[in-house]
């Protein structure tokens, strides 16, 4: 593209005919109240989880600016020394890290065959795939159930990496599936000739290149395995050493009922580390969004 | 805490890689034992059998043994044929159930899809774009879980304490109990979802926009069509086929529902929806027929949705 017709395409943004300030005021208005409605549940968690228990049972968040100010950790400690959150924010850890990085390589080895080699079938298997994205867990959950209970797993960390692994597939081959299909072939033929092997290949070369629509596919199966709640409930449920924090706080809902000074502290523990990971890589998980649901 | 664990995890993130690489170079000294010929008849399957055995031993063999589940008795010892259905059928709870799944599909995918839309067609015009897509975004970061607990404490009855309750004593509206009423609590239940997966229709819709040729929408304005024209006549039909997709995307959603529900009010008060009948037959009632017959009838709903999905696939391979 040229620098005139560039310069043509950002013109186009701005209305050709003289806009008075106050005929915008709508457009603004409505974009900052959706926002608001957006941001004010998050903001009254945020707020009631650093208030002392007594003052958020009987005044409104918004209470909270007066002077003078009380905020407290009390919350925090509470929760998560006392109610366990501490130990479910490690088993959450511990469920979502490996069951990120076995799928993600599953699926790296099935997408390059699906991408770069020829079988009779190809077609059929990858509709399959494509099928199987929209799969109701619900549909697979209670054979889960019985097949990680009769090897023992049933209430362990590797039965819910062997379950999110094979949940998680289906998107993940899609998906680089997609990517590595749209490397450039002269690239495998030149390395082909140079004696490299498809092995080689994919580890010198598919890997490296594909390094941003990984990033992708590390955050969108890390987030999604962090947030589950019925795999885990299914699998692990009953087993407070081993529940992750989904698990815990829904149970906190039921004993906790209305201790919310409790309860918003714990739901924020559960959303530090995906937020940090949103604000830090947004682009990368955008772009998963993306890529799952529209051809990339 | 349990070290051991600790342990295990750090031997898997390790321990796959190496497993990853030891297997790839095995695949080459496997095929290097055979005649040149035969490799590359065999070499794709040895790249996939890792991949394929997963999708074999965690979705098609207990989606088929779902199906098989669904024929027997609530121990899976007897074969009931379609008792388990027709039971279901017969249980106005059941339909109820139904009907909330029915007002999830309409109400949670045409207002997410809805929001979605107008957010990224205004803040296509504003400087603020990022910051304001950024802000509705984030609810896609958090889980179910913490968004069932901000909701609950929004909902919260005690007008001193309830967002949604003060806020509707300012205009002398008295308070209101919003999660036990039906069908009210069903909406409430929506509108949860709706925060959370506005988002996910914006950001899709505004790549969308971004795509179409602002050359385009100039020549139209030139023409003398105003914002209105520009957006029904062109905008809105050239985003279509996104359009498409992102309601597909959100039925499944809607139709998958569980955990909201499950943590805002556990099926309670009439609020039941396909995902958590399941749950309800299977672990609280023990009935493992009752709860594959459920997971059989919300699987048959998403058929329609996975063949749309596999016709748009293949429309987009022959496009390639």
């Amino acid at each position: 593209m040229t620098a005139a017709s560039t310069g043509v395409a950002v013109g186009a943004r701005t209305p050709t005919r003289p806009v008075r300030w106050y005929s915008r005021l709508p457009l603004h208005a409505v974009l900052i109240a959706v926002s608001l409605v957006w941001l004010v549940p998050t903001v009254a968690l945020l707020v009631s989880s650093f208030r002392p228990g007594s003052e958020v049972l009987t005044t409104g968040w918004w209470n909270a600016f007066q002077l003078p100010f009380s905020f407290t950790l009390d919350n925090y400690t509470d929760v998560l020394a006392d109610r366990n959150l501490g130990q479910s924010f490690l088993n959450s850890l511990f469920i979502s890290i490996p069951a990120t990085v076995i799928p993600i390589m599953v699926a790296a080895f099935a997408a390059y065959a699906f991408a770069w080699m020829d079988f009779p079938g190809r077609n059929a298997l990858f509709v399959l795939v494509v099928a199987l994205l929209v799969i109701p867990l619900q549909s697979a959950l209670i054979p889960v159930l019985q097949l990680t209970t009769a090897v023992g797993l049933t209430g362990t960390f590797p039965a819910v990496w062997l379950a999110h692994t094979g949940f998680g597939l289906p998107f993940a081959i899609f998906l680089l599936r997609n990517f590595f299909g749209g490397l450039p072939r002269e690239m495998f033929e030149a390395a082909y000739l140079d004696g490299a092997s498809p092995t080689t290949a994919f580890f010198r070369l598919v890997l490296p290149l594909s390094v941003p629509a990984i990033a992708s596919l590390v955050i969108f199966q890390f987030m999604w395995v962090w947030n589950d709640l019925l795999v885990a409930l299914i699998l692990v449920g009953g087993t407070p050493k081993v529940a992750p924090l989904t698990v815990t706080i829904a149970n906190m809902v039921g004993t906790l009922g209305q201790n919310w000074h409790l309860l918003t502290a714990a739901a924020f523990v559960s959303m530090v580390l995906p937020l940090i990971v949103f604000f830090s890589l947004q682009r990368y998980f955008v772009r998963g969004i993306l890529g799952g649901s529209v051809k990339g | 805490m349990d070290l051991g664990i600790g342990l295990i995890a750090v031997v898997v993130v390790i321990g796959v890689p190496a497993i990853t690489v030891l297997y790839a170079l095995g695949t080459e000294w496997v095929l290097g034992l055979l005649p040149e010929r035969r490799r590359p008849g065999l070499r794709p399957w040895l790249w996939l059998l890792p991949g394929v055995v997963f999708l074999g031993v965690f979705l098609v063999y207990p989606t088929i043994t779902t199906l098989v589940l669904s024929l027997q008795d609530k121990r899976s010892e007897a074969w009931v044929g379609l008792d388990n259905y027709l039971d279901l059928f017969g249980q106005a709870l059941f339909w109820q159930t139904i009907g909330n799944t029915v007002l999830w599909i309409i109400f949670f995918t045409g207002l997410a899809v809805f929001f979605g839309l107008l957010v990224a067609v205004l803040a296509d015009r504003v400087r603020y774009e990022t910051g304001i897509k950024a802000l509705i975004f984030i609810p896609m970061a958090i889980s179910f879980v913490a968004a069932s607990v901000i909701w609950g404490f929004m909902y919260e009855f005690d007008p001193r304490i309830g967002t949604v309750n003060a806020g509707i004593a300012l205009l002398g509206v008295e308070e209101q109990s919003w999660v036990t009423e039906w069908p009210r609590n069903t909406i409430m239940l929506i509108i949860v979802g709706i925060w959370m997966w506005v988002g996910f229709a914006m950001v899709i819709l505004s790549a969308g926009l971004k795509g179409i040729n602002s050359e385009l929408l100039e020549a139209a304005r030139m023409d003398g069509a105003n914002e209105f024209q520009v957006f029904f006549r062109i905008i809105l039909p050239l985003l279509s086929p996104t359009l498409a997709v992102v309601g597909t995307t959100i039925v499944i959603i809607a139709l998958k529902t569980f955990d909201i529900v499950y943590v805002m009010t556990g099926g309670n008060y009439g609020t039941d929806v396909i995902g958590t009948l399941f749950y309800q037959e299977r672990f609280v009632n023990r009935d493992a027929g009752a709860a594959a017959a459920v997971a059989v009838i919300l699987l048959l709903t998403i058929i329609p949705v996975m063949l749309i999905n596999i016709r748009r696939f293949q429309a987009q391979e022959a496009a390639r």
